[in-house]
């Protein structure tokens, strides 16, 4: 008997003795390689102080999760990457001419309140960078709300601040906004590549879809959450978003969905925030009702809201309800109230 | 043509080349075998043997403990020198009877009926009973149980198990290419007992060969009637899409048929019977020469194994004895796997006999070890939830029973999982899912 040596050093464990390579760090590190180019148009549109805004929300995140898990004697899990996506996705989400202390606020809330304070990664009911965004947004309502031209990009102290298309449109019309842009083909052009105001990370269609691709190519996400979440602020946009040119009031099925597509933070939040895989639904079926109601309470605000953008209040509000979704969408087992079908029997 | 298959599912590496090129080989003669009296679901056997007895192969040294059990022979010629408990590949304490081989390897009487299947149902049954045979695919449940449905309940097709959808294990592959006839023959005698005129051979995809071998066997074997006035039988050689878990009766009954077993459900529920390849050869060796089940094919195998290959191994044979004739470990062996890698058991020791279920022997080298000991919380990304052959929420079984919270588990329709493992292999945050749900299965009720 060979080895009986060794016996006591057999390894036991329960099955399966095969795992699949995928971890959930490198989920984490794909997701935030997917946000690359959308941060480059970032850098190319508002220049080195969007970088640097990035940056400092990142290394905050990064910092508030070591701080917080080495104060409360946790495994540090800094290297997960999830800490790392929330700091990016926050510093996406501000405008690039916010003083160095909003992003590290924003990441502070974000990572310790919104996410640790909840049981740490997988017990968090908000999207962390939403809240961290959320709280900035309401406490500082006038540095978050100051949008900088993308041209000029490299004069920073000075830079001259404008409105951003939605805002635009909300307070002065389409027929306003198309003026701004020169003609309604340069408009959506500027819209889709990227070259207007708004947040550093949100402004590139074009970057965004990049990065989806590559997420819905990995399985990574899937197209239930972003499908629904925009065909739904499509409909509602072409239904509900036309006016009367001559008396301002809503025309019904006279909307233009492109210019809601592409405007805000639609891509972004659709794509990347809204998928957040711990504040979405689990099951397919529920994360469709995700997204349309999405969808819905985004295009709820920026019609009749206060804000001319509601694509972060729209997922918070839906995160609310997303273990509720999951409970009402239970996958169904196996041979379910199913009628069996006899294919080759009656043959 | 998209290849009939089910919802849900993985595709692990299949890693079959290991094994898949050595024909069947008797294994060496071991000298001493341990026959555990329980290898089957089921009330275990009552030992009729006492300590000192000289026995032949194939006498029956253990006769059933109630109407779920089946009868264990001995698988050598030898004297009985102990019986008492001895671990299982499980890890339980099981009633065995230890016999000393003498090597002389005498049968007790082997006739050979080349008329069995003139022989009525109710004699085939009997064989079947005699003979020992459980089911050989893993689960070992008594063969004869499933051949006895209630009235209420008739069965119209047999499936034969080919699938072999666990990585590694080649065994039903090579008695598929070996044996094709015979597995062919061990259907009819099948169909004969319940009187079912459909038969399928269902087999994954990735053994082209296997398919081929059994379709010729099936067109070379001329068909009877097997039920009173109806129209001839039907085998269909069936290839399925490689996917685990393919071979779970209720996968593979959906495959083929389109039928759907009710959860909790019994495959008779939907008028079916499945029988893995290595039964059907045992029901066919029962009928036509009456011997019991006493040995069967285990695939030795893996990357730590040094010559792996496919043994005709004698029931109680240590696994011990079989590393040795294969070679020993590479290096040193990190994990020893009875069974597949997806729901096989790891051992604790090679001291453990091989038994009926038992389809193969893996070696996973210390390297090759997943280690899952760290693992990290569940970040509901969904992946199990879409995996899962039956319709289940892995993430929230695990997170259920993780905080101690059975009951509500149950919401969450634990006790229809089968612990086929997908769900573990796949998520991404190596949670020990199986292990999860076997936990709250143990601290609640159906």
């Amino acid at each position: 008997m060979a080895d009986v040596k060794k016996e006591h050093e057999l390894i036991v464990t329960v099955s399966p003795h095969v795992r699949d390579e995928e971890t959930t760090s490198r989920i984490m590190w794909s997701v935030s390689i997917s946000l690359l180019p959308a941060v480059v148009m970032g850098a190319y549109f508002f220049g080195p102080r969007a970088v640097f805004t990035v940056a400092l929300a990142i290394i905050s995140a990064l910092l508030s999760e070591y701080l917080f898990q080495k104060a409360l004697k946790k495994k540090i899990a800094v290297n997960d990457g999830s800490a790392f996506l929330t700091g990016l996705l926050l510093g996406m989400n501000l405008p690039a001419s916010v003083p160095f202390y909003i992003p590290i606020i924003g990441s502070f809330i974000a990572v310790i309140i919104a996410k640790q304070l909840f049981g740490g990664l997988g017990y968090n009911v908000f999207n962390p960078a939403l809240i961290g965004r959320a709280f900035l947004l309401i406490s500082f309502p006038r540095l978050m709300t100051i949008w900088t031209k993308p041209d000029a990009a490299f004069v920073m102290l000075d830079a001259t601040t404008t409105a951003t298309p939605l805002g635009i449109l909300k307070e002065e019309g389409l027929s306003k906004l198309i003026e701004v842009f020169g003609d309604k083909i340069n408009l959506y052009a500027e819209l889709f590549n990227g070259h207007r105001a708004g947040s550093i990370g949100e402004t590139s269609a074009l970057a965004l879809l990049i990065g989806a691709g590559f997420l819905l190519y990995k399985r990574y996400i899937t197209w239930h959450v972003p499908a629904s979440f925009l065909g739904t602020v499509a409909v509602l946009a072409w239904i509900f978003g036309g006016k009367s040119p001559e008396t301002g009031k809503m025309l019904l099925f006279a909307g233009d969905p492109l210019i809601h597509l592409l405007s805000g933070g639609l891509m972004l939040g659709a794509f990347f925030m809204a998928t957040d895989y711990v504040t979405c639904p689990s099951a397919r079926k529920g994360q469709i009702v995700f997204g349309i109601g999405c969808g819905f309470l985004t295009m709820l605000i920026r019609l009749k809201g206060g804000y001319p953008e509601g694509v972060m209040f729209a997922i918070l509000l839906m995160n609310c309800f997303a273990p509720l979704i999951d409970r009402g969408f239970k996958s169904k087992v196996f041979g379910a109230l199913e009628k069996t079908k006899a294919r080759e029997i009656k043959k | 043509m998209a290849l009939a298959t089910f919802k849900g599912g993985i595709h692990p590496p299949d890693k079959k080349d290991i094994a898949k090129g050595s024909a069947i080989k008797e294994a060496k003669s071991p000298q001493r075998v341990v026959i555990p009296l329980s290898q089957h679901i089921g009330a275990p056997c009552k030992p009729i043997v006492s300590i000192g007895k000289e026995v032949k192969k194939g006498e029956v040294i253990g006769e059933p403990g109630g109407f779920v059990s089946a009868p264990v022979h001995s698988s050598v010629s030898g004297k009985v020198i102990a019986i008492a408990e001895f671990p299982n590949a499980m890890g339980r304490m099981v009633n065995s009877v230890v016999i000393e081989n003498d090597g002389k390897e005498e049968w007790t009487s082997l006739k050979d009926n080349p008329d069995y299947i003139k022989l009525s149902a109710d004699e085939l049954k009997e064989k079947v009973k005699a003979a020992g045979i459980v089911g050989m695919g893993g689960a070992a449940f008594p063969t004869l149980v499933k051949l006895s449905p209630p009235k209420e309940k008739p069965i119209d097709t047999i499936i034969i198990n080919g699938t072999e959808c666990e990585p590694y294990l080649t065994a039903d592959y090579r008695l598929m290419l070996e044996k094709s006839s015979d597995i062919v023959e061990g259907l009819k005698i099948l169909m004969r007992i319940l009187g079912v005129n459909k038969g399928f051979i269902g087999i994954e995809n990735n053994k082209p060969d296997a398919i081929e071998a059994m379709k010729q066997a099936v067109n070379k074997s001329p068909l009877p009637t097997f039920t009173k006035g109806g129209q001839g039988g039907i085998i269909e050689v069936c290839g399925l899409e490689v996917k685990y878990p393919q071979g779970a009766e209720k996968m593979l009954i959906s495959a083929l048929t389109g039928r759907k077993v009710p959860p909790r459900g019994l495959p008779m529920d939907v008028r079916v019977v499945v029988q893995n390849v290595g039964t059907a050869l045992a029901v066919y060796e029962a009928a036509r020469y009456g011997k019991p089940l006493i040995e069967r094919v285990v695939t030795v195998t893996g990357e730590g194994i040094k010559n792996p290959a496919n043994l005709m191994v004698k029931i109680g044979t240590l696994i011990s004895d079989i590393v040795d004739e294969c070679g020993g470990f590479k290096n040193s062996a990190g994990k020893v796997v009875s069974g597949g890698p997806m729901m096989g058991f790891a051992l604790s020791t090679l001291d453990v006999p091989v038994t009926k279920g038992t389809s193969g022997i893996l070696v996973i080298p210390e390297e090759g070890v997943v280690h899952t000991e760290e693992y990290g919380p569940c970040i509901r990304c969904g992946r199990c939830i879409d995996i899962c052959p039956m319709g289940l929420m892995p993430s929230m079984l695990s997170i259920l029973s993780e905080k101690g919270h059975y009951e509500d588990a149950k919401e969450y329709n634990l006790f229809d999982c089968f612990e086929c493992g997908s769900c573990a292999f796949v998520c991404p945050s190596k949670r020990p899912i199986v292990q999860l749900v076997r936990l709250a299965k143990s601290q609640t009720k159906p």
